[in-house]
């Protein structure tokens, strides 16, 4: 219950009068104030300064160290105050909280000294509001980086236990964590610009030879270029299959970027290793060294900047695309016009629409080479069109790509900002499980047998619930000593439930209730004490709530016989419990169906052992016990086991 | 084409003003709070004493700094306590039978008066209460279909997850049980004093109502 309207309370109580002349059943008894006092003023001195406020104030929120008994331990004696330790300042903004229900996170605080704050208070950070919670996890999250980051420089050291391949593989991906990786970063670097040093200086005319031709550095000193080439492969060929070996998942290493293009730059030398003396396909192989020119990319290992240029192209394909398809259009439209208005002209370049294309292209980046120019008047004015419409076509998409840029530049804060989505889930889901928290709290304390001696009148059915010997201690121990509102509140639920003469439950339960009324088509044993309780559907997990106490005589010797033979839910649950103490305890209540024991529901399978005769003539013969032996689930489920039966009966 | 962003500018200049007018209309809306009359009137005019007016008051004020609570508010609260269902139909009748003076808000006298007859009233105070909060167009009967409402509106409070699962004409049983009780003379509709002869026979309800003397 939002505690911010415990106020309201009193109302909502006395408007419960409004469905008494509804009701058929009786109401429960209210829970009494015990402690009956006026409601006074507490002192609250936090390092000298004082605040007051109402108790009441305080009690709204009883999870809360000041909300609890918990502030008894700070109170003081001979001042007649609670005196705490703590900062003065963040203590307004936890105050502030109780008094109007939001907790707000001061802009100057800093972040993990209210953090401390909180936590010394009992306030789970979740719960600050909506105005300052951005802020909050802003911070937060810097911090941690900054922390983080703090932790990461100090770590220089390798961890230990890495086998001399992740170590190779660390050194590879990252040369500055030891010597020897960076000599062999510097190395590979030399070679790369050397291999393509090397490529370019090929081609450049060498000077002159006696036969007056100019001969490529290439052809003249053949073996000097083979023997650096050779020299570059070698050691490219070595890096990449030192990498392979090195690699922690070969697979997804050869299917990377990175060592396609370094297969690329070793492969031409090898192909060229075993083509030399064909003729014929030294076309082909003239074409292959073209690829040698890749080995440039092998510098984007080296670059940062290469990379994130590359990635943006890479993630700017769509406009670039945009851009290719509007300029296509532009270009074909444009040559079309330009070809039909210069057929006319004789000696024209624009013989076919698809060498206009190249005039188009020419003129529309406003290149203007001059090859190819119109002489028609309709030509020039054409042309004219287009030198104009491709400046405005070329630079529309332009602003496109640049925005990507920077949009990937800023690339990891909108990472944070994911991260922090995932963060907003996770509180929308926390605080929506605080609300329903507060549902099954109610769920929770009729089940611990709270609303034990609250009933008005001694019907038998109502008789006080006493659970099987086994758990009553277990039950002692889990009743905490639940606040005087939010008994209250409690008995209202109460009120409701029975004026319209249902109960609330949960959802596991009311599942399984649709899937017992399912399995009414099997014989019933007592389709006469259905009706005679009036209750709609054969739900034994109805029946095993009322647990009389005459049955706890049947109940051992019954157990037995029916939870072997009768038909049974085998419900397998996941794993165990997790820390919501209102569902650990519900495993301790062993006249509760089974199936509450999980958190998943895993595997449900009907398993029919069999369709016994009825032993149930025993308790059928007492006549204010109601129902029939109820084969609930045995006393304890030992944790360790997670198949549990629930019988229908 | 200037002409063209001339207008256009123009249009657009015209727009904040008149969105600026309704903020300052809503502004003077929420500016004005309600005070209520002092508390010796308050203490006179009702069961309650001095304290309680002010425990009372303290909570009201905090929940609605404005001093008047109207029906989205209202139900707001309400629901806060039901979490299960689905309180806003149910909260929407305690409204209108809060809201004595029918203009759609709830001053602190209204809420006290109300509070003051079901907390503080005789038995028959409270049955009229009820039976005003029942009548939904106040013609001073109570036929099937308003009772039909508000024990619809009741079970909506329920939710979903209950045990037993909610079939679609319990609500109708229940008006039928009620009706049978309540109407003597079996003409359809309940009048005031019919419901109050019907309670006052039924023990159960009558110890139920002493239940919430002491609420406050």
């Amino acid at each position: 219950m939002a505690a911010g309207v415990a106020a309201w309370l009193p109302f909502a109580r006395a408007a419960a009068i409004g469905w008494m002349p509804v009701a058929n059943l009786p109401m429960p008894v209210a829970p009494t104030n015990k402690n009956k006092r006026q409601d006074e003023l507490i002192i609250l001195n936090v390092s000298g300064r004082r605040f007051q406020t109402w108790r009441n104030t305080l009690d709204r929120y009883p999870d809360t160290l000041l909300g609890s008994s918990e502030k008894e331990f700070f109170f003081n004696e001979e001042t007649r105050e609670y005196f705490f330790d703590r900062d003065p300042d963040s203590f307004r903004s936890i105050l502030n909280f109780y008094r109007t229900g939001k907790l707000h996170y001061p802009r100057y605080e800093c972040i993990s000294a209210y953090d401390e704050e909180l936590a010394f208070f009992g306030i789970i950070p979740e719960i600050i509001s909506d105005c300052c919670y951005e802020e909050y996890k802003d911070r937060k999250r810097e911090n941690t980086e900054r922390l983080m980051d703090d932790l990461e420089d100090n770590k220089d050291n390798k961890p230990p236990n890495m086998t001399f391949r992740e170590t190779m593989w660390r050194a590879f991906e990252n040369p500055h964590t030891s010597t020897m990786a960076l000599v062999f970063y510097y190395v590979t670097g030399f070679f790369i610009a050397i291999s393509v040093i090397t490529n370019v200086v090929e081609t450049v005319p060498c000077g002159t030879t006696p036969n007056q031709r100019d001969i490529p550095c290439g052809e003249r000193y053949t073996e000097a270029f083979f023997c650096m080439d050779t020299a570059c492969v070698m050691i490219f060929t070595v890096e990449y299959l030192m990498r392979l070996f090195a690699a922690p998942s070969r697979y997804r290493f050869m299917r990377s970027v990175m060592s396609i293009i370094d297969v690329v730059a070793i492969l031409p030398y090898y192909i060229g290793l075993v083509m030399t003396n064909n003729e014929d396909v030294s076309g082909a192989f003239v074409t292959l060294r073209v690829f040698r020119v890749f080995r440039i990319f092998k510098f984007s290992r080296h670059s940062q900047g290469l990379r994130i240029l590359g990635y943006t192209l890479k993630s700017c394909a769509s406009e670039l695309g945009f851009l290719l398809f509007s300029l296509t259009m532009a270009i074909i439209i444009f040559a079309t016009v330009m070809f039909y208005a210069e057929k006319g002209s004789s000696s024209s370049k624009f013989t076919s629409i698809p060498a206009s294309f190249w005039y188009t292209i020419v003129t529309m980046t406003t290149l203007g080479y001059g090859d190819m120019v119109p002489k028609t008047i309709a030509g020039k004015i054409f042309g004219s069109i287009c030198s104009l419409s491709g400046v405005l076509v070329i630079a529309l998409p332009v602003p496109v790509i640049v925005s990507n840029f920077s949009r990937i530049y800023h690339q990891n804060q909108r990472a944070d900002k994911r991260r922090a989505q995932k963060v907003q889930k996770a509180r929308l889901a926390r605080m929506r499980i605080s609300k329903a928290g507060s549902s099954t709290a109610f769920l929770h304390s009729k089940r611990n047998g709270l609303n034990q001696s609250l009933e008005l009148t001694q019907l038998p059915y109502y008789k006080m619930k006493l659970s099987p010997q086994g758990s009553l201690e277990e039950d002692q121990q889990l009743k905490k000593t639940t606040s005087l509102l939010e008994s209250q509140h409690h008995h209202l639920l109460h009120c409701l439930e029975k004026t319209t003469n249902h109960e609330f439950v949960d959802e596991r339960l009311y599942e399984q209730g649709y899937l017992q009324t399912a399995l009414q088509n099997f014989p019933s044993q007592s389709p006469s004490l259905s009706s005679e309780e009036g209750v709609t559907g054969t739900c034994c997990s109805r029946r095993t709530k009322k647990n009389i106490q005459a049955l706890n005589a049947t109940h051992t010797h019954s157990h037995t016989h029916n939870l072997q033979e009768l038909s049974a839910l085998h419900i397998h649950c996941g794993e165990q419990q997790p820390l919501n103490t209102s569902r650990s305890s519900l495993n301790l209540m062993s006249d509760e169906s089974g199936s509450l024991n999980c958190k998943s529901s895993g595997l449900v399978t009907t398993a029919i052992i069999s369709i016994p005769t009825p032993p149930s003539n025993n308790s059928r013969a007492n006549p204010d016990a109601p129902p029939p032996p109820n084969p609930d689930a045995p006393p304890r489920p030992n944790p360790g086991s997670d198949v549990v039966k629930i019988s229908a009966l | 084409m200037g002409a063209v962003v001339g207008t256009l500018t123009m249009q657009t200049r015209q727009r904040p003003s008149r969105a600026r007018d309704k903020v300052d209309d809503e502004l003077e809306m929420t500016m004005v709070s309600h005070r209520p009359e002092g508390l010796e009137q308050l203490e006179a005019q009702t069961n309650f004493t001095k304290q309680e007016l002010q425990v009372l008051y303290r909570g009201f004020k905090n929940e609605c700094p404005s001093g008047v609570v109207n029906e989205e508010t209202f139900k707001h609260i309400y629901a806060q306590f039901f979490p299960h269902g689905d309180a806003s139909t149910y909260a929407h009748y305690l409204f209108n039978a809060f809201d004595t003076r029918n203009n759609g808000s709830i001053k602190f006298e209204d809420f006290v008066m109300g509070l003051s007859t079901l907390l503080r009233g005789t038995v028959r105070d409270k049955l009229e209460w009820t039976f005003h909060l029942y009548d939904i167009n106040r013609d001073g009967f109570i036929n099937r279909e308003e009772m039909t409402e508000i024990v619809r509106a009741i079970y909506d409070m329920m939710g979903k997850y209950t045990y037993p699962a909610l079939k679609g004409d319990v609500p109708k049983q229940h008006v039928d049980t009620f009706f049978e009780k309540m109407d003597k003379n079996k003409d359809g509709v309940v009048t005031l004093e019919e419901f109050v002869i019907a309670c006052q026979e039924d023990e159960n309800m009558m110890r139920s109502m002493q239940l919430f003397e002491n609420v406050m």
